[in-house]
């Protein structure tokens, strides 16, 4: 007699797959990574291969320890790429690799893996780094130059020295900052693949990026001696961070309003820091605070149920 | 174009089967259970060795919700014994066995609806043990006896049939028009509805335009194409569709003033009255890669799915699952000696292929599954709290609420059976609030 299969219906499901939307973040990178190899050389390439190597051995080791399954999808190559992207070219690879391993096992396996951790986990990583390296970790290079000639990132060249980048080089990204958040161009193009492919929602960066642009611009018309909101889109780690980071689904809000309010309060924070504040870039800093209001946003926000008045 | 909110685009597989015409098939033994409806099973009235006709009342209806059951074909009843039942375990049933040759000849006569009476349509309706014919089965006397304090303007036919593979209806609306519009004039004079509208999705141009075509004269009924989106065909999803209502939550349409039935229900409801026949048969369609023949079938109410799958050519080797109903709601079958019912819509034979899954994977909070479930809650977080097992939560968000329709499983990247927990609580809180009124 033969033998059928019995389960819970539906018997039908979509393709998407956990695998299949980290894959699609890699290959949004894509542009991104080949921008640094492109504006940094070998740095970029030893810095990416470090960090993603040290991700992945992490991840085994501590699962390996913990007698855990090792996963098939890859997200700790994905946390590997991002803190890669968003360390100073210049900082030695022991440091990178210290940060790697602490992104993935403070930043995400403490609790307990993929879905579970509450913190960005590729900036938990440079958030240690910044904590405890702040010399390396604001420590710049020009592009092209393959010996360390420090320098400032255009924020700080605005913030401290009331220096202005031109725009276009910003747009294109032959400036100092971070290995992948110097050119916009190429961020844009790996955005554009999220979007089409639909693996991230828009509300978060729309209402980010839109945030900055205003409140920034708000700073400008009073007072033009602060940077104008064009160069705040442009510079630092906003863009890399809109697209990549404050998309990240596991730590931002899963009600639609919430994503609204995280997007517009990251950006509030951004401004602030950048305007006000000690830094020159909040980037960092405001998707961390904002990942921290993300599980009271998820249980207390209202949601509309069809036929439930309230 | 109208449709609802959020919902899924599945592939629809219907071109497999929707050019098929409906086909009569003769088995020569049935299997009739008692439940074959929502509400108390009926009452037999035969015994083992009785000759029975085909039409002839062998089951009678125990409460108000409940329904008859009627001899499918002519015999003898063989065995009234439990046999498996599609909708799982094991149930009573009244088992005949005949001759192929022996079949009843049902004459629809010209009857003028305004000559008959309110009381004797729901009678008629009644007697002939007629429920939904769209899956869930109920009672079709108790939806066309609203209380005299709920006032019906509206009744929506539902030719959606939004679940994939399936074609019953769509032939139905083709072959045999004149009586889903019959039907619907039937029900509108019970309810007392000035308004009639009859929702077909976009996926079926022939069927709008030739309705269409119909009702030309027709003041009182409208067609409305809907957009093709799973769960389209759902009760709350259509009247919110057409009408921008809602059903209050915990309610049912005719809170809304809205009855809705389907067009399977409305040709039955026309049989009876021009008829008087009984509901001893049903429009199946037989498909899925996993099958030779894909069919749409009028099958006796019986028939084992055994027989029916001969019928159709047999199994193909890579056959795997067995579906009693479309691919997002229907039940798995262990054994081919279930009987078609009165509420299956279909027989699906699905491959390994066509119903592949990967492993489950922990939710990444990608929010697909409140991005398309069409009742606005949160499937991930009910889930999450039906497996903590923190039950006095789930009522807070709406778990009552959900239709168990699938979009939530179907759209996970991780695999979780969302839909699969979210019933198991409200499984868990059904049995708890009877425990506390017992």
């Amino acid at each position: 007699m033969k033998l059928f299969t019995i389960s819970s219906p539906p018997h039908i499901f979509s393709k998407n797959t956990v695998s299949e939307i980290m894959g699609g973040v890699i290959i949004a990178l894509i542009p991104v990574i080949s921008a640094s190899i492109y504006f940094f050389g070998l740095k970029a390439v030893t810095l990416i291969i470090t960090c993603v190597g040290v991700s992945i051995a992490s991840e085994y080791l501590f699962l390996k320890l913990r007698r855990k399954k090792i996963p098939r999808e890859p997200s700790a190559i994905v946390t590997g790429l991002l803190l890669a992207l968003v360390l100073p070219p210049s900082i030695p690879l022991w440091a990178a690799a210290l940060g790697a391993a602490f992104s993935i096992l403070i930043g995400k396996q403490i609790f307990g893996g993929l879905g579970y951790n509450i913190f960005n986990p590729a900036l938990t990583g440079r958030a240690f780094l910044m904590a405890t390296y702040p010399v390396l970790m604001t420590t710049w290079i020009q592009p092209f130059t393959f010996d360390a000639v420090t320098t400032a990132t255009p924020l700080g060249l605005a913030r401290f020295y009331s220096q202005s980048t031109p725009l276009l080089h910003l747009f294109l990204g032959n400036v100092s900052g971070s290995l992948g958040e110097t050119s916009a161009l190429a961020i844009l193009i790996g955005a554009g693949y999220l979007f089409v492919k639909r693996y991230i929602d828009w509300r978060i960066p729309l209402a980010y990026l839109s945030t900055v642009f205003l409140l920034s611009g708000v700073f400008y018309l009073f007072n033009p001696h602060y940077s104008s909101p064009i160069f705040h889109l442009l510079s630092g780690g906003l863009m890399l961070g809109a697209f990549f980071m404050a998309t990240d689904p596991v730590t931002t809000p899963l009600i639609k309003s919430g994503r609204w309010i995280f997007g517009i309060g990251a950006g509030i924070i951004v401004v602030i820091i950048r305007n006000l504040g000690g830094y020159p870039e909040g980037v960092m800093f405001s998707i961390l605070f904002m990942n921290s209001i993300t599980p009271l946003l998820n249980k207390y926000l209202p949601s509309r149920v069809y036929g439930v008045t309230k | 174009m109208k449709r609802i909110k959020r919902g899924i685009h599945p592939e629809d597989r219907k071109e497999e089967s929707k050019e098929e015409r409906i086909k009569k098939i003769f088995p020569t033994r049935v299997i009739l259970p008692l439940r074959q409806h929502t509400g108390s099973p009926s009452k037999p009235l035969v015994k083992v060795g009785d000759g029975v006709r085909e039409g002839e009342k062998i089951a009678e209806a125990s409460s108000f919700v409940s329904s008859p059951v009627h001899a499918s074909i002519s015999g003898k009843v063989t065995a009234i014994q439990k046999m498996p039942h599609p909708l799982g375990g094991e149930d009573l049933s009244i088992i005949i066995e005949g001759e192929k040759e022996k079949r009843e000849n049902w004459e629809n006569k010209d009857k003028d609806i305004s000559s008959l009476s309110i009381e004797e349509i729901q009678d008629k309706i009644r007697q002939a043990g007629i429920v939904g014919l769209g899956g869930a089965a109920f009672p079709t006397h108790v939806k066309l006896t609203p209380p005299p304090d709920k006032p019906i303007d509206t009744v929506i036919l539902n030719g959606c049939e939004c679940e994939p593979y399936l074609t019953g209806d769509y032939r139905l609306m083709l072959e045999r028009t004149f009586d889903c519009i019959y039907g619907l004039r039937i029900i509108m004079k019970t309810v007392g509805a000035k308004r009639g509208f009859i929702a077909i999705e976009n996926n079926k141009p022939k069927a709008i335009a030739l309705i269409k075509e119909k009702l030309k004269k027709e003041k009182n009924i409208k067609v409305v194409p809907l957009k093709t989106k799973y769960p389209q065909g759902a009760e709350k999803m259509l009247i919110y569709s057409i009408l921008k209502k809602e059903v209050p939550s915990g309610g049912l349409p005719l809170d809304v003033g809205v009855v809705v039935n389907n067009v399977g229900t409305a040709v039955a409801i026309s049989e009876a009255i021009r008829g008087d026949k009984p509901l001893i048969e049903r429009v199946i369609t037989v498909s899925g890669s996993g099958i030779r023949k894909k069919a749409n079938l009028l099958v006796p109410l019986g028939t084992p799915f055994s027989y029916i799958i001969e019928e159709c050519g047999g199994l193909k080797e890579e056959a795997k699952k067995v579906v009693m109903g479309g691919p997002m709601m229907g039940i798995t079958q262990y054994t081919l000696d279930v009987p078609v019912i009165k509420g299956t819509s279909g027989i699906l034979v699905l491959t390994e292929e066509e119903t592949k899954k990967t492993n489950e994977e922990p939710c990444i909070k990608c929010a697909r599954c409140l991005d398309h479930c069409p009742m606005g809650l949160l499937p991930t977080i009910l889930a999450h709290l039906v497996k903590k097992e923190k039950w006095e939560e789930l009522e807070k968000y709406h778990i009552m609420d959900c239709l168990e329709c699938g979009c939530c499983s179907y759209v996970c990247p991780s695999k979780i059976p969302l839909v699969q927990l979210i019933k198991w609580g409200k499984l868990h809180l059904q049995e708890a609030s009877l425990n506390k009124t017992s």
